[in-house]
């Protein structure tokens, strides 16, 4: 891996006076019927053409999961029981969303680069949509995060980014089992004084494989056909059941 | 080891589905119920949604029960023209369902329909059977008096278009048995459930039918019930999840040659106490949920990817 990170540091050649090289451990997840969540690597350097500038350099890796819509409903009292009441829709939310930091982000990032590159998880939702009650919408949008984030899907690692002499750095970014299919988005920032020096930008595709990207296909492309099989399925392990309890019964 | 639900899309325990699966195996074994009303609320509660848990539930049944009429068919204790009656009401009771579920699915309300129709069919029933097996128990007790007859007088003698059950000796109209099968049906679609537990009382107590042919005759009919659900909530919603439907019937048919050995061995009364304390607790579990203050407010209904 060294070798072929060396290889691609004198290849490429970034303009202006310092710029970030990053690769992948691996550029495909596949969600197999014992998917248990898998790991991956975010490694890179920082390649210079001239000694750096004062002040410490920083590093903001995030990864991220497609985006899709997203209900969030609050419950309320009614009647004396809890209801749901209040709910929001928000228009794009990514299914997941991991940073890794070489620090504390308020300290690293200034809120215009924030704003620009939408890198914290606040920035990555787009909230936008026809809220039921405006007046308390941000409550919803911490809602959404707070869940997520209990679920393991969001999460923000600062000092989760090894940064060596400030040239080589490294990130595991775990994902969890409760995937979404799609296309994740992985960046990394390099950071001087709050600003972006450089980022990059590359990808995993995440995908459902064997029996387990079959049925959902089928479920979703001929779900007629899909529901006559579960039926079949079911009525066969009926009657397997009932000839295999005869028999052990006769026996 | 776990194991990812493609429909669900939540990474689960198989030994816990495999213990779900046989826990409500062991029940039905026991008690001779499909185990719906089981299956649904322990789905929920290790996190698979609302929607998918309903579906494979329904699903579910229709494994059990296919495998419980077998056994009735071959002591002919199906009444198959009374499962048919029943059956043409549960189709049009279950379409019902599905279409309330759909909208209130949309709505964002459905585990709260879900919830109260646990809490209101489960209590009622539990609390019923509780106290008529306690008044059985009593008297089992108490050898001296004489056992209560009960009459057979069936609603449904008065009404037009009758018909002649021969199996269940039988001469009523038509109508009260298809009125039942499509509220069974309607509860079938909404929880999930077979709902032997509500035919059963009604075939014994409402159309008087004689009790060695309720069992299967309500199996008979279940079968088709849950499979036309199950069909429905596929197309409607692609809310069933084989996968998930496999492991529970997997573990249900394991579940229910033990449960069927500790039957024998329990006395009836004592059995349908069990039961009784049972459904209550589960209605009683949903029912404290409802009124509650839940830990977290909020709750996310992730959306469909374009």
């Amino acid at each position: 891996m060294i070798r072929a990170l060396a290889l691609w540091l004198a290849l490429a050649a970034p303009a202006g006076a310092e710029a970030i090289v990053a690769g992948l451990s691996q550029n495909r997840v596949a969600i197999t019927a014992n998917f248990d969540g898998s790991e991956i690597i975010v490694y890179g350097a920082v390649r210079r053409d001239a000694p750096p500038p004062d002040g410490p350099m920083d590093v903001i890796v995030t990864v991220e999961g497609p985006p899709a819509p997203a209900t969030v409903r609050r419950k309320d009292r009614r009647w004396g029981i809890w209801v749901n009441a209040a709910q929001v829709r928000i228009r794009a939310a990514p299914t997941f969303y991991a940073i890794a930091t070489t620090g504390p982000l308020d300290e690293i990032l200034s809120e215009t680069e924030n704003l620009r590159h939408r890198i914290t998880i606040p920035q990555a939702i787009r909230a936008v949509g026809a809220a039921a009650d405006a007046a308390d919408f941000p409550a919803f949008t911490e809602a959404l995060i707070r869940l997520r984030t209990a679920d393991g899907v969001y999460g923000v690692a600062e000092g989760g980014v090894a940064f060596a002499e400030e040239t080589l750095l490294r990130a595991d970014v775990t994902l969890p089992a409760n995937l979404t299919e799609g296309r994740f988005r992985v960046r990394v920032f390099l950071t001087r004084g709050g600003a972006v020096v450089d980022h990059i930008e590359t990808g995993i595709t995440v995908e459902k494989q064997g029996i387990e990207r079959w049925l959902h296909r089928l479920a979703f492309r001929h779900p007629l056909a899909y529901g006559v099989l579960s039926l079949a399925i079911a009525a066969a392990a009926g009657w397997a059941a009932s000839a295999a309890f005869r028999a052990f019964r006769g026996a | 080891m776990q194991l990812y639900l493609p429909i669900a899309e939540v990474s689960v325990n198989i030994f816990v589905l495999l213990g779900i699966g046989g826990v409500v195996g062991l029940l039905s074994g026991m008690f001779g119920v499909g185990g719906g009303f089981l299956i649904t609320p322990l789905l929920l509660f290790i996190g698979v949604p609302a929607p998918v848990a309903v579906a494979t539930g329904a699903n579910q049944v229709v494994a059990s029960s296919v495998s419980g009429v077998l056994a009735h068919v071959q002591r002919r204790t199906v009444d198959f023209r009374m499962g048919a009656v029943l059956l043409a009401g549960g189709v049009v009771g279950s379409g019902g369902g599905i279409w309330l579920f759909d909208m209130l699915r949309r709505a964002g309300q459905v585990e709260l329909l879900v919830q109260l129709s646990y809490v209101a069919f489960l209590g009622a029933i539990g609390a019923l059977m509780f106290q008529e097996s306690l008044r059985a128990l009593i008297r089992s007790r108490r050898p001296g008096e004489p056992p209560q007859r009960r009459t057979r007088h069936g609603v449904g003698t008065g009404l037009p278009l009758k018909l002649r059950f021969r199996a269940s000796g039988l001469y009523i109209s038509v109508l009260p048995p298809l009125a039942i099968g499509a509220a069974v049906g309607f509860l079938a679609a909404i929880m999930g459930v077979g709902g032997g537990f509500i035919l059963v009382p009604a075939m014994i107590y409402l159309l008087g039918m004689p009790t060695k042919v309720v069992v299967g005759t309500s199996l008979f009919q279940i079968i088709f019930v849950t499979a036309f659900t199950t069909l429905m909530h596929a197309v409607t919603a692609q809310s069933v999840d084989m996968l998930l439907a496999v492991v529970l019937i997997l573990g249900g048919v394991i579940g229910a040659q033990i449960g069927t050995g500790i039957g024998l061995r329990l006395k009836a009364e004592q059995l349908r106490i069990l039961l009784a304390v049972l459904v209550l607790a589960v209605a009683g579990r949903i029912g404290l949920d409802l009124i509650l203050a839940p830990d977290e407010l909020y709750s996310l209904a992730p959306g469909r990817l374009p």
